[in-house]
């Protein structure tokens, strides 16, 4: 693999001013293949700022975003080919079952839907294929969410607190899934209040600090 | 490139998903149906339902009842979507925005105008309508409706980040439904006086094929602001 | 053109120039206004028919053809921010939309003004007050949708977005109100019109309706500075421009 497709996203001079707050300044980051990133800082320091801003979602204020060296904003279809975001709130359907959720997912990024009851098993939801999402609790949701990263194409995860509300043992095989996925020369960035277990020379840390106005 | 990817999956996806939604939460069709009938009454009662005056007023107050009650089921198109996440889920998609939005329209239009198209003549029986009138209201409804959903789609976008974005939302869509419902209301009438309405028809249609066109990139840009 | 409108796109540049142009502005005005409603008022000749009612015409056709024509201007910046990224647009559509808002309330009242000696009632729903009063309502709009965001460069969007469905629409609503209007009330209510005007009535409009013009320059270009202000208040040059104003 050469250093230019290694390179896979880049941040230029980003910053980011929410509600005539600057939350941060200045900042460049590259991620390359097999990366594992930790976005940590305290509350409102702007990690899911950072987060959105990278998916596209939020504009930064000055600064951009290229995948594969374009801009982000020129090459939506490919960029969001190869991009997969938890944001905080899981994007699951209270009036849909757990396997139509699922399934209407996998639709919406082309993935095939044949496998979605082995997926459910991946993230212990294994028996409630057919229960209404609405029953289900938080930490559910959040696996029906979840399980698509057991099947996914998408090379650049980015996660917004995926362990919230998961129990321990769900936690661990996240944990490995992650590892699983940057091995295979994924890029995950994410962003969580615990300690990641992972050793600490796979993953790199990034700390966001509050910025006070010039 | 991900081979299995076509825009027609994924339209199919989303009309089937929201479908599937609309008839789980049946209220949300039938209470829009409710306040068409029950604005008509209104309309009845308080003029003084004499028949000639029905007669007159019937394809303005028809259609006007039927503006509302759109405007009052659009909010649902993608507050819901917006507030657990899976709008963000959308517009991630790889799939154009352009399709996803055409999608959520066309499933909104299907729950919500169509039921009421057909409710449309017993409420035309009820107001007095010319007979001759009726096609001409089936007609208009049929091609203006798409229209009222098209650009009431574009208000909802433009609020849905809103906490308080009811009665904004009419502010900002109703003077737009203004031409859709004066070509409307005119070809009924003309139609009630045995005059030619397809010139009428023909605008009608040609809105409807401007708005199909245009409106779509208006919310996906308003739904990308929203989402910011 | 681009790179000599560049640097007028940094926001400090802009405030000083605007400012610059105020004053100049409100000579010209005040200049034409003083002159225009002069001649207009009090020189110009009485309409055989109307009398001397038709003097409000040098009020009520100025400030209806502005309240279009700052629709335009706002689309137009509305164009520029979605397209360009340019956050100076931002400060230009909340500038402009409550000076084009109040531009179209004159033309309305105005123009039930001048209805009352003509029909002998305040309000017909005659094709241009129905059309002022409908750009009225996508004015107040704006104006409602761009107070409704916390976020002002949200907000900003947002309104870029509806100002350019409006302009697109504002012709479609405007002929179709027209028909709407010979439709049911018959080709009789022309006055607005004014087919062919006697040069001495054209040149005090002509004039007027560059003093309001001008007018409306100076108005939103004030307006631009605090919007500009407001939305750089983080910076530097502001913060020193405060403390320089302190001392």
């Amino acid at each position: 693999m050469n250093t230019s497709s290694s390179l896979v996203l880049t941040a230029d001079n980003l910053s980011c001013i929410r509600e005539e707050r600057i939350l941060f300044d200045e900042l460049d980051l590259q991620f390359k293949n097999g990366d594992i990133w930790q976005i940590a800082g305290a509350n409102g320091t702007g990690k899911t700022s950072l987060l959105r801003i990278l998916a596209g979602l939020h504009e930064p204020e000055n600064g951009n975003i290229k995948y594969k060296g374009t801009l982000i904003g020129q090459c939506n279809e490919e960029y969001h080919q190869d991009l997969l975001y938890l944001g905080h709130s899981p994007g699951v359907k209270a009036e849909l079952t757990v396997l139509e959720n699922l399934q209407f997912n996998l639709q919406l990024c082309g993935q095939n839907t044949d496998q979605c009851v082995q997926l459910l098993e991946q993230v212990d939801l294994y028996g409630f294929s057919d229960t209404l999402a609405a029953h289900l609790s938080a930490g559910q949701h959040r696996r029906i969410a979840l399980a698509r990263l057991w099947l996914t194409d998408a090379r650049i995860w980015i996660l917004d607190e995926p362990f919230t509300a998961i129990d321990k043992q769900g936690v661990k095989r996240l944990e490995q899934r992650v590892l699983e996925h940057a091995d295979q020369g994924g890029i995950v960035i994410l962003t969580t209040h615990q300690d990641l277990s992972l050793p600490t020379s796979r993953y790199q840390t990034l700390t966001l600090e509050r910025v006070f106005a010039l | 490139m991900n081979p299995s990817l076509s825009y027609r999956k994924a339209f199919q996806a989303i009309l089937s998903r929201d479908l599937t939604i609309a008839l789980r939460h049946r209220d949300d069709i039938v209470n829009p149906l409710l306040f068409f009938i029950i604005v008509i009454t209104l309309f009845a009662i308080g003029v003084g339902a004499m028949p000639n005056v029905l007669m007159t007023i019937a394809p303005g107050v028809i259609w006007v009842a039927a503006l509302l009650s759109t405007l009052l089921s659009l909010e649902r198109l993608f507050k819901n979507d917006y507030q657990d996440g899976s709008l963000e889920q959308l517009l991630l998609s790889p799939c154009p925005v352009f399709i996803l939005v055409l999608a959520k329209i066309f499933a909104h239009w299907l729950v919500t105008s169509v039921p009421l198209i057909l409710l449309a003549p017993l409420l035309a029986m009820m107001m007095n309508l010319h007979p001759d009138g009726y096609w001409a209201l089936f007609l208009t409804l049929l091609l203006g409706t798409p229209i009222l959903s098209l650009l009431g789609a574009i208000g909802v976008a433009l609020t849905v980040a809103l906490k308080k974005g009811g009665v904004l939302l009419s502010l900002l869509i109703l003077p737009l439904y203004i031409p859709v419902l004066i070509l409307a209301t005119a070809a009924v009438d003309a139609a009630t006086m045995n005059s030619p309405y397809q010139g009428h028809l023909a605008i009608i249609a040609a809105l409807f094929f401007a708005s199909l066109i245009t409106a779509p990139f208006a919310v996906g840009a308003a739904l990308k602001v929203s989402t910011n | 053109m681009w790179k000599w409108l560049h640097p007028y796109a940094n926001p400090e540049v802009a405030y000083h120039f605007t400012g610059k142009l105020i004053p100049w502005f409100n000579i010209i005005a005040a200049l034409l206004l003083v002159v225009g409603m002069f001649m207009g008022l009090a020189y110009s000749p009485a309409d055989y028919q109307q009398g001397e009612t038709v003097r409000i015409f040098y009020i009520h056709v100025p400030a209806a053809i502005l309240s279009m024509g700052l629709y335009f201007s706002m689309a137009i910046a509305g164009f520029c921010a979605l397209v360009w990224q340019l956050k100076l647009a931002h400060a230009a559509i909340a500038a402009i939309a409550p000076i084009g808002a109040a531009f179209t309330a004159i033309a309305l009242i105005t123009g039930a003004a001048w209805g009352k000696p003509m029909w002998g009632t305040w309000w017909i729903w005659d094709a241009r007050l129905t059309s002022e009063l409908i750009l009225l309502f996508l004015y107040l709009g704006v104006i409602a949708l761009g107070n409704a965001f916390d976020d002002k460069n949200q907000g900003a969007k947002a309104v870029s977005v509806l100002a350019l469905v409006g302009v697109v629409n504002l012709p479609i609503i405007h002929y179709s109100v027209e028909w709407w209007n010979t439709l049911h009330q018959g080709a009789t209510v022309t006055k607005f019109a004014a087919p062919s005007m006697a040069m001495s009535m054209y040149i005090p409009f002509v004039i007027c309706f560059f003093g309001f013009a001008f007018l409306a320059g100076s108005l939103i270009c004030k307006r631009f500075q605090g919007q500009v202000l407001a939305r750089n208040s983080l910076r530097p040059w502001v913060k020193k421009m405060a403390l320089a104003e302190e001392h």
